[in-house]
């Protein structure tokens, strides 16, 4: 039996459509939906599994983030999480925090709550980053299975299928590991309507960085955030040689 | 629980999933009313038990997509 930490963070719902401040400095995100990372629904459901097959006894959901991170936790605690921890990070603070930030914050937690297993979700879809995971292992100095797309526990050792380019890699991780979750690991539930209420019940523990010891101040600065470069309408040409020529304009030939 | 609290029971859960509807919340509450009070006359428990039935079924469906939207928004997004 084994207790399972499980990382989640608040981003702004998949299907919102994104828009950059005038000023260049981030994104608006004042009065826009905000959702649980995706990827960390399926690292949250996999752990639920875990517990429902009994290889799981206890289960963690640690968020990052401002005062609303809390919400995100519920979404965990209403999907079977046992209990959370909530790293207070103020919305200014948030900007600059990175997933060295992160995974020193979840690598501090997994040592104090002595879990067995970390798992996260392979990336976040804001910043898209996908660094935790690995650093995590790093810091923790545990063997790592990013994008896992099965996962089968034998003994003291996980089997994980992981998908890498072109196919799927078969790997054995002894215990305590740290896992990132793929698209395809599994279908993450519906939290429903009864579950949401008892989630209101569970635990959620409140600290900051400093009381983790960990420092937060920030190692980038933020220059500018802008739009991706939108699609230039294309065009119909009438004969080859006016394709020729209009390829030989834009230097393609 | 009595028949009428899961019709109850049911309607609001019906609800709280009509919250990420695509078209909006108010469209779905307005459906999902009509459908409702279309069969307020109905008394036969029996009818009433198989309707209950037709609205889990819905009830699964509507996760389904739900779910089945975010994996293809998702898949488009990170696999090209």
């Amino acid at each position: 039996m084994s207790r399972v930490l499980v990382g989640v963070k608040r981003v702004i719902d998949y299907a919102v459509k994104i828009r950059v401040k005038p000023d260049k400095t981030g994104v608006v995100t004042d009065g826009v939906k905000h959702s649980m990372n995706p990827f960390d629904e399926i690292a949250v459901e996999e752990a639920v599994r875990m517990k429902e097959k009994k290889i799981a006894s206890e289960l963690i959901a640690v968020s990052c983030g401002p005062a609303q991170s809390q919400e995100t936790i519920r979404t965990a605690l209403a999907m079977g999480i046992d209990r959370g921890i909530h790293v207070e990070v103020s919305a200014a603070e948030l900007n600059t925090l990175q997933p060295i930030h992160v995974s020193k914050i979840i690598a501090k937690i997994a040592q104090d709550e002595k879990v067995d297993l970390v798992i996260v979700g392979k990336q976040a879809i804001d910043d898209d980053c996908n660094q935790t995971a690995q650093m995590t292992a790093a810091i923790l100095d545990w063997p790592q299975a990013a994008f896992a797309s099965k996962i089968e526990k034998a003994g003291d050792e996980l089997t994980v299928t992981r998908e890498i380019d072109g196919g799927l890699e078969v790997i054995k991780v002894k215990s305590p590991a740290v896992i990132s979750a793929d698209l395809r690991l599994n279908e993450p539930r519906y939290a429903t309507l009864p579950n949401i209420m008892k989630a209101k019940k569970k635990p959620i523990k409140k600290v900051t960085p400093k009381d983790l010891g960990i420092d937060i101040s920030p190692r980038i600065e933020i220059l500018s955030v802008a739009d991706p470069p939108t699609r230039q309408a294309g065009a119909i040409l009438p004969d080859v040689d006016a394709l020729v020529a209009k390829l030989k304009e834009g230097g393609h030939i | 629980m009595s028949q009428k609290g899961r019709v109850i029971d049911l309607y609001k859960t019906l609800l709280h999933l009509g919250k990420d509807w695509p078209k909006g919340y108010d469209f779905f509450r307005d459906r999902l009313k009509k459908a409702f009070l279309k069969n307020k006359d109905v008394s036969d428990p029996e009818q009433i038990e198989k309707m209950i039935k037709h609205g889990e079924y819905v009830k699964k469906e509507i996760e389904a997509l739900y779910m089945l939207k975010k994996y293809r928004t998702l898949k488009r997004r990170y696999e090209l």
